[in-house]
């Protein structure tokens, strides 16, 4: 596994996919950071620019994850991964690991964003601290890296379909928008029980807690268990390609 | 060291793979020979868990495949058809990553450097793999295959879309290789096999039609002697004459080369040289020999025979219309 996650990782800064990947992450963040959090006539808000980030991540996490396994089935690499003597479970795990670091890093490092709030932003109504609440912006992150693992495990997954990177993209796109937003579907659906499954299916409705200061602990096994689903359905693509 | 046991492998209703059973022993070099499609691949990737199977028994070194998945890939290096090369990285990088990825805990420098020195890659061993011909991929491919020292190294097809030195070269690593390991390669061209290997698995749709020592199998068409001859003379003539000589087995006319020479196949008794009686035949009755070639059967006329001879029974006529065989 740690073979796998190190080439892998590797790999994004031998070829132009991390690069490209960091600098579009970079300056769709600091542009989103700025315009909701910094510039004259935003609201200050912190959280709005939370949520605008998790759209943002739906087109941008994709790729990342497109290659993961569509470049190794394309270039028959995969023969070599499977036929060594490396689980299906390491492998698929390495795999997403590599990812998942290249996204939470770049994530992390532009977290760094937040101390320009703390310095120059706000003061609270009696004046001695900052207005921004340092919990709130901690349980937010939190939630992010969480949703981002969510993300990547959906594109591992997608990506373990097909030998076409771009479908791979694309299909990404979709499926994770499908669990983002699939809640908005709610206001046409005149039955209750199933706008109740619909929201708790969510990825987007369980964010609120976290940017009102509440760490959602349901919600957070809700992203985990997202990521390990879709991290299972890899490795049984592959076990069934063995077997088929 | 590998032994497999009534083999199948099925997709839907079509088998690619029918009860397929063979063993091969410490230090043989085997070759696996048959048409594309035969289930060379599929052989090899269940032998190195890349596939699984329907049915039957996988053991390398008696381990079975399906119980002790991990330790049998230890003892399997594998070049597969496409040799699995990641093209960003270095020659040194790749093999490095293999290394890692095989969990080897042989002295790394070391081993490496000895790997690049077998397949004669030190020259461009910081060189990025796409930038490298396609007979150097291959070699990277086979060292890849060698990395960790494994007791079994599976060869699909090493020598396909490389430039005849290349192969050559290819061909006596893999020799050199067999001194040391048990070596099983595919390939569909049959003097690569004279030239490689100890023995010969023929396999055709899904089953293996003949399983014997590389010698044995050219032995076994020694069985009879055919020439080719060109003959200026009348034909209607010539023909029986030449069936009448001792030894002869049939004459065959291919037909009229130019105004008075015709082409025939003589096909004789093994046993019997016919070349000096055919000449004094001949010049007894002023019937001039323009060309002689004898058609030497080899390794191609038994694979032919051997598979399509359960479909064609008539397979002995197309052979005699291949006189190109030789």
């Amino acid at each position: 596994m740690t073979a796998i996650f190190k080439k892998d990782l590797r790999s994004y800064f031998t070829t132009p996919v991390g690069y490209i990947y960091m600098a579009i992450f970079f300056a769709v963040n600091g542009g989103l950071f700025s315009l909701n959090t910094l510039l004259e006539g935003s609201d200050s808000q912190v959280s709005v620019y939370f949520t605008t980030l998790i759209f943002a991540l739906v087109i941008l996490i994709p790729l990342l994850t497109m290659k993961t396994f569509s470049e190794e089935k394309k270039l028959k690499t995969e023969q070599l991964l499977m036929t060594s003597p490396v689980s299906l479970g390491g492998m698929v795990m390495g795999k997403f690991l590599a990812a998942y670091t290249v996204f939470a890093g770049s994530f992390l490092l532009s977290c760094f964003n937040f101390t320009t709030l703390f310095r120059f932003g706000p003061k609270n109504l009696s004046g001695t601290g900052s207005a921004y609440n340092g919990a709130i912006l901690l349980g937010s992150v939190i939630a992010v890296l969480l949703i981002g693992a969510a993300y990547v495990a959906i594109g591992v997954f997608v990506s373990s379909l097909t030998e076409n990177q771009m479908a791979a993209a694309i299909g990404t796109i979709g499926m994770i928008l499908l669990f983002l937003v699939i809640s908005l579907l709610n206001s046409y659906i005149p039955f209750a029980p199933v706008r109740q499954v619909l929201s708790w299916l969510s990825i987007y409705s369980r964010f609120s807690n976290f940017t009102y200061g509440v760490f959602d602990f349901s919600a957070t096994l809700y992203y985990c268990s997202i990521c390990f689903v879709f991290l299972f359905l890899a490795v049984r693509v592959y076990e069934k390609r063995r077997w088929a | 060291m590998i032994k497999i046991e009534n083999l199948t492998k099925r997709y839907g209703a079509s088998y690619a793979l029918n009860g397929i059973s063979f063993e091969v022993n410490k230090g043989e070099i085997v070759g696996f020979l048959g048409p594309n499609g035969a289930g060379k691949s599929t052989t090899m990737n269940i032998l190195t868990g890349y596939l699984s199977f329907t049915d039957g028994k996988v053991e390398i070194d008696g381990l079975d495949v399906l119980d002790f998945p991990d330790e049998a890939k230890k003892k399997i290096g594998y070049l597969p058809e496409q040799p699995p090369l990641y093209l960003d990285m270095t020659v040194t990088e790749y093999l490095n990553f293999v290394y890692d990825l095989k969990g080897c805990t042989l002295n790394r420098k070391k081993h490496i450097a000895e790997i690049l020195e077998v397949v004669k890659l030190t020259d461009v061993k910081g060189r990025l793999i796409g930038n490298l011909s396609k007979g150097y991929r291959q070699r990277v491919g086979i060292g890849q295959a060698l990395v960790g020292n494994p007791e079994v190294i599976v060869l699909d097809e090493p020598t396909v879309g490389l430039d005849p030195r290349q192969i050559v070269e290819i061909r006596n690593l893999i020799r050199t290789l067999g001194l040391d390991h048990t070596v099983i390669l595919s390939t569909h061209i049959l003097s690569e096999v004279q030239a490689v290997c100890d023995r010969v698995i023929i396999i055709n749709k899904g089953r293996i039609t003949a399983d014997r020592r590389t010698e044995e199998l050219a032995a076994a068409v020694e069985g009879n002697r055919r020439m080719s001859v060109k003959i200026c003379g009348p034909a209607k003539e010539v023909l029986p004459a030449v069936r009448a000589l001792p030894g002869v087995l049939s004459v065959e006319s291919l037909g009229n080369l130019d105004m008075d020479s015709t082409s025939y196949v003589i096909e004789s008794d093994s046993g019997i040289d016919i070349r000096k009686p055919l000449f004094q035949l001949l010049s007894r009755n002023n019937w001039p020999l323009i060309g002689a070639e004898t058609a030497g059967t080899n390794l191609e006329d038994v694979f032919l025979a051997l598979t399509d001879r359960p479909l064609e029974p008539k397979s002995r006529k197309r052979r005699g219309k291949t006189p190109e065989n030789g």
